[in-house]
């Protein structure tokens, strides 16, 4: 329970020493008159045209591909901080071949992936 | 008090961490001098290290700017969240060992006796923690880069979410191989059980390497190579870092950032390559262990320069947390010295080296570090 506030407040204080650094900052600096060419955005000394917030889909098929495989991972972890109690009590080869089926099956969805393309960036 | 001390630690451990990165830029831009035959800042100050300083008063003066289709609150609000992770990440470590404070009188009253862990706070899943919060980051690079309403920022944070994702995988596996060692999501456990000598139990017996420390870089090595570069691109440092990459995408995410906006992303940068080494120094290198000697050694040996009881166990922290950060320093200049020494990598060849490569080898890894406890248990 310490530790949760502890957190807590660690994160209240980051964020307000960061908004104390912005405030600080908006104070101190120089005010200076707003043109239509100094906010408009970055464009390589190009007048700048209408921004599109579209993203690739390539992007998307990343993520989805990343949480199945991240959670994939996730099951590997009580797994690996429990092996040594389950050697001790002579389970290991039954816990051993259950992770090497669980790990062929990742690495044939991994295989599948790859094989079908779904990392090419070419 | 016990609160007021736990806040004064946790401030202390957080300013730590932000007053580490303008030394480490520092260093940075001084050692890229040194590589590229330069001066570097040599100016301001002994060395150019009060060139720190002038930064800071430089980057207080500047104009807060905000172009003119971006949108103002997420603009504001990604810098700031930039910080949280790694703050976070960077209070979970064990720095040193506990240390306690003696009974004290203080304003007529007496106080104490405190135990004070070296970390922010403790927890028995602290690597979880650490794996996972360090994961936000990818929140305040999106953020940022689609706030700006800037092409060049949307796209460098789409690469830097994309690779941050997918070298997460390969950070992930690596880490398996140490679990399946030290059996215990704990760091101070991690760091406990790599104490003395290298000792490999084969069976009933406990063979022993006299010159070689009880590190886990000796039961990990290829879990270490794959966990080292995946923290390289976790941190989109060189030669990983696309998302920055001049020649197409100008800066990246904070493209359109400037003065101390763009600062606190470098915070959050150098932050996160402090958490790394960190995690590093405490999986693979006896975190803030002197090779061979116990802490009770460094303890008799305060007492023998002189050292005051009440003095004795604070000193005796301090001593191996500067082990702690001398170890961390170490890793730093590596990521600092690579930087300047390896060129970029395309970014098809950034995706193909994380998922078909370090996955995989990440997962050999565990198979074979399992197949070993199994036979010699």
């Amino acid at each position: 329970m310490t530790a949760l506030f502890a957190i807590l407040f660690l994160i209240f204080f980051v964020l307000c020493f960061g908004a104390l650094l912005l405030g600080v900052a908006s104070i101190l600096g120089p005010k200076k008159s707003k043109s239509a060419i100094k906010s408009s955005s970055y464009e390589c000394g190009l007048p700048s045209f209408a921004q599109t917030n579209n993203v690739p889909v390539k992007y998307y098929l990343t993520a989805i591909l990343f949480i199945i495989f991240d959670i994939e991972i996730v099951f590997i972890y009580p797994w690996a901080v429990a092996y040594k109690d389950f050697l001790t009590a002579g389970w290991g080869l039954y816990i051993l071949i259950a992770m090497l089926i669980f790990i062929a099956l990742f690495l044939y969805g991994l295989i599948w992936e790859i094989r079908s393309k779904a990392l090419d960036w070419h | 008090m016990n609160i007021a001390i736990n806040a004064i630690k946790i401030i202390f451990i957080f300013l730590l961490m932000v007053k580490i990165v303008p030394l480490l830029v520092w260093v940075e831009r001084r050692a890229s001098a040194f590589i590229q035959n330069r001066f570097g800042p040599n100016r301001v100050g002994p060395l150019g290290l009060t060139q720190l300083l002038a930064d800071l008063i430089k980057f207080l003066f500047k104009e807060e700017f905000v172009p003119k289709d971006a949108k103002k609150t997420l603009f504001y609000l990604a810098p700031i969240l930039a910080l949280i992770p790694g703050a976070l990440a960077f209070g979970a470590i064990p720095l040193s060992v506990p240390f306690s404070i003696p009974i004290f009188t203080f304003f007529n009253q007496q106080w104490g006796p405190y135990v004070i862990e070296f970390q922010s706070y403790s927890l028995n899943f602290s690597l979880v923690f650490i794996l996972g919060v360090s994961a936000l980051g990818v929140y305040s690079i999106l953020l940022a880069g689609w706030a700006s309403a800037n092409k060049y920022s949307l796209f460098g944070a789409l690469r830097a979410a994309a690779q941050v994702i997918s070298y997460e995988l390969a950070l992930g596996v690596s880490l398996a191989g140490v679990l399946l060692i030290y059996s215990s999501f704990d760091l101070q456990t991690i760091v406990s059980a790599q104490q003395g000598v290298l000792a490999v139990a084969v069976g009933d017996v406990l063979h022993k390497v006299s010159f070689l420390p009880n590190w886990g870089i000796f039961f990990q090595p290829l879990g270490f190579v794959l966990f080292f570069i995946a923290v390289f691109a976790e941190t989109n440092r060189h030669p990983f870092d696309l998302p920055e990459a001049e020649a197409e995408l100008v800066a990246g995410y904070h493209t359109e950032y400037g003065g101390l906006k763009m600062n606190m992303f470098y915070i959050a940068e150098y932050g996160h390559m402090l958490v790394g080494s960190a995690l590093m120094t405490v999986l693979f290198f006896g975190g803030h262990q002197i090779p061979f000697v116990s802490t009770a050694e460094v303890s008799q040996f305060l007492l023998s320069m002189g050292v005051g009881a009440g003095w004795l166990s604070f000193l005796t922290a301090l001593t191996l947390f500067s082990v702690f950060m001398f170890k961390v320093f170490v890793f730093l200049w590596i990521f600092i010295w690579v930087r300047w020494t390896l060129p970029r990598f395309k970014y098809d060849q950034l995706m193909q080296l994380g998922w078909t490569k370090l996955l995989p080898l990440g997962v050999l890894n565990t198979i074979i570090t399992a197949i070993i406890l199994f036979i010699f248990k």
